[in-house]
């Protein structure tokens, strides 16, 4: 029997819970733990941290994660971090963890930047070398958005998490990688796989996509919400798997939830497009002959992934600045709550357009009326509704003046409104999607290991 | 005796987003539900359900080895988790709304239901 390595993955985005990390570095029995900070949009709110602190612009949970890590970073001589937490700023974070280690007494424990992934200050060079950049979706140009850019990173793969390893690396912190690669980095370094090795390859990154969601894949989310409960001591998941890439989805004993086919295959199926072609940086997965099958309590084997050689490009996740947005809510009690919600808010904007502002995108929305996914249920008129209205405008002055506009209706507006205490709404900057691709060879991960003490120097 | 049942009686479901596109993964409980869904969850029947949110194109596709469907719906999001103006900005509840949807029942329910 081949060893098996346990990989368990402790968030799922930034604002996770605080305490599974820590909860399932102690219980798990764990060689790895991973943390999954970056959505498709996070790395642009870092950018614009960047840009007002050279030493920010990394996730500040890690730090807060790893200092609760270093009683088991002590105690268990195998565990080993890997995390996408250091955003924009992979060296800083690397020096802020390193701050916690050595005050530990870990100082000889060595961290590892991995950075490369952002190619904003090369547009420029990779524009004259033939690279468009168009969006990957609608094929628009990027043209005048250019100058809008806040940040535009690459999805690197597995390749320089399994640098680092090589290097001795016991925390690894990175940029922008595929979540999946977060998973198969450890893999590759422990088994020593090829990198065209696509069936295992493939195994390993199905294991990481149900995994980098957290407690999604262990009844976190589950539709059948009366069978995962109760879910306030939720294990988060943790991925067993072998030099053959056979693998089980578990999680820790005597935590809540459940791991089954059923709670699996939700994650499985999330945020997915073609099966056929799931596509990281390192391989093109099919997960439609995917297999889960119950092996014993809260243990799911995975199996029937195949693969075949990832894309010639990369994936790029940009985001260009496209003015602010703001929202505010208020309570309308009583007999037609709905209608005079709706009214309220129609007010609200008509007295923004006295003032001289047309905003350029507004919608009114009567939470508790069946609104949420607006024209899929009867309308009904409960005995109260939640008010909120949301805009979005070029103009910051536009969008702070519709934020003065709530409370006034308190006074000024019908009977039965409240819910107006608490801080005033404020406009905030909108940083829009832009997915595009650039060919493989045009960016190569940047390793950067050494001791905790030294990145302290 | 009902002639529809909800769709949640032999099917689960999670969605999510992609940029601006969402994602509603729906699995049948059971093989004979999977087999059902095959005929009656079809990507018009889909796009028909979900006409309010105006999908651009609704493709689906299909996960045997979980008794899943997959479906895209194109540009339903509102401009996508940064700029829609919507609540549920990321398509989140779309999969608890799809269990809703009405569909016919078929005599061989009980081999659909949740186990």
């Amino acid at each position: 029997m081949s060893r098996v390595l346990r990989i368990g993955n402790g968030a799922g985005f930034w604002g996770d819970n605080l305490d599974a990390p820590r909860l399932l570095a102690e219980a798990g029995r764990l060689d790895y733990l991973t943390l999954e900070y970056l959505a498709e949009l996070t790395l642009s709110i870092l950018a614009h941290l960047k840009s007002r602190n050279p030493e920010a612009g990394f996730v500040t949970d890690v730090p807060v994660v790893l200092s609760s890590l270093l009683p088991m970073l002590q105690a268990q001589p195998q565990l080993k971090v890997v995390t996408n937490g250091g955003g924009m700023n992979p060296t800083a974070c690397a020096r802020a963890v390193s701050s916690l280690l050595a005050a530990a007494g870990l100082g000889d424990c060595r961290v590892a930047a991995v950075s490369g992934d952002d190619i904003l200050p090369r547009l420029d060079e990779l524009q004259a070398a033939g690279e468009c950049l168009q969006h990957f979706d609608t094929g628009q140009p990027l043209g005048d958005l250019r100058g809008q850019l806040a940040s535009a990173n690459v999805y690197l793969g597995a390749g320089g998490i399994r640098e680092a390893l090589g290097q001795g690396a016991r925390i690894v912190i990175t940029g922008r990688v595929a979540d999946a690669s977060l998973t198969l980095g450890p893999v590759l370094h422990e088994f020593g796989w090829s990198d065209n090795d696509w069936p295992k390859l493939a195994a390993a990154s199905v294991a990481g996509h149900l995994i980098e969601c957290g407690a999604q894949a262990t009844g976190g989310m589950y539709s059948a919400w009366d069978a995962s409960q109760p879910l306030g001591n939720v294990g988060y998941p943790i991925v067993e798997i072998d030099a053959e890439g056979h693998v089980t989805i578990t999680k820790p004993s005597g935590t809540d939830g459940a791991v089954t086919p059923d709670t699996v295959a939700e994650q499985l199926i999330y945020e997915i497009g073609d099966p056929q072609h799931y596509l990281t940086p390192d391989v093109d997965v099919d997960f439609s002959q995917v297999r889960l099958t119950q092996t014993g309590p809260d243990r799911v084997e995975v199996s029937g992934a195949a693969g075949t050689p990832a894309p010639p490009t990369y994936k790029v996740s940009m985001a260009y600045r496209d003015g602010y947005m703001a929202t505010g809510t208020l309570v309308i009690y009583g007999p037609n709550a709905t209608q005079r919600a709706r009214q309220c808010g129609e007010m609200l904007l008509q007295r923004v357009r006295r003032a001289g502002h047309v905003l350029a995108r507004t919608n009114i929305e009567c939470l508790g009326s069946g609104q949420v996914v607006p024209g899929i249920a009867p309308l009904v008129d409960p005995p109260e509704v939640v008010l909120r209205v949301t805009v979005h405008d070029p103009s910051k002055a536009a969008v702070e003046r519709f934020t003065r506009e709530f409370a006034p209706l308190v006074t000024s507006g019908l009977s039965g409104v409240t819910g107006y205490t608490g801080p005033r709404a404020k406009p905030w900057p909108v940083l829009a999607y832009w997915p595009t691709t650039i060919h493989r060879d045009r960016v190569q991960a940047v390793v950067d290991v050494k001791p905790a003490s030294e990145w302290l120097k | 005796m009902p002639n529809t049942i909800p769709l949640g009686e032999i099917a689960h479901a999670r969605s999510g987003d992609k940029g601006n596109h969402a994602n509603v993964g729906v699995i049948a409980w059971t093989d004979a539900g999977y087999e059902y869904l095959g005929r009656v969850l079809t990507e018009s029947r889909v796009a028909e359900f979900f006409l309010p949110l105006r999908p651009k194109q609704v493709q689906r596709y299909e996960l045997p080895g979980i008794r899943g469907y997959n479906f895209m719906l194109s540009d339903v999001l509102g401009g996508g988790a940064s700029r829609s103006l919507r609540i549920d900005s990321q398509g989140k509840t779309l999969g608890v709304a799809i269990l809703g949807m009405e569909v016919p029942a078929p005599p061989n329910v009980a081999e659909m239901l949740r186990p």
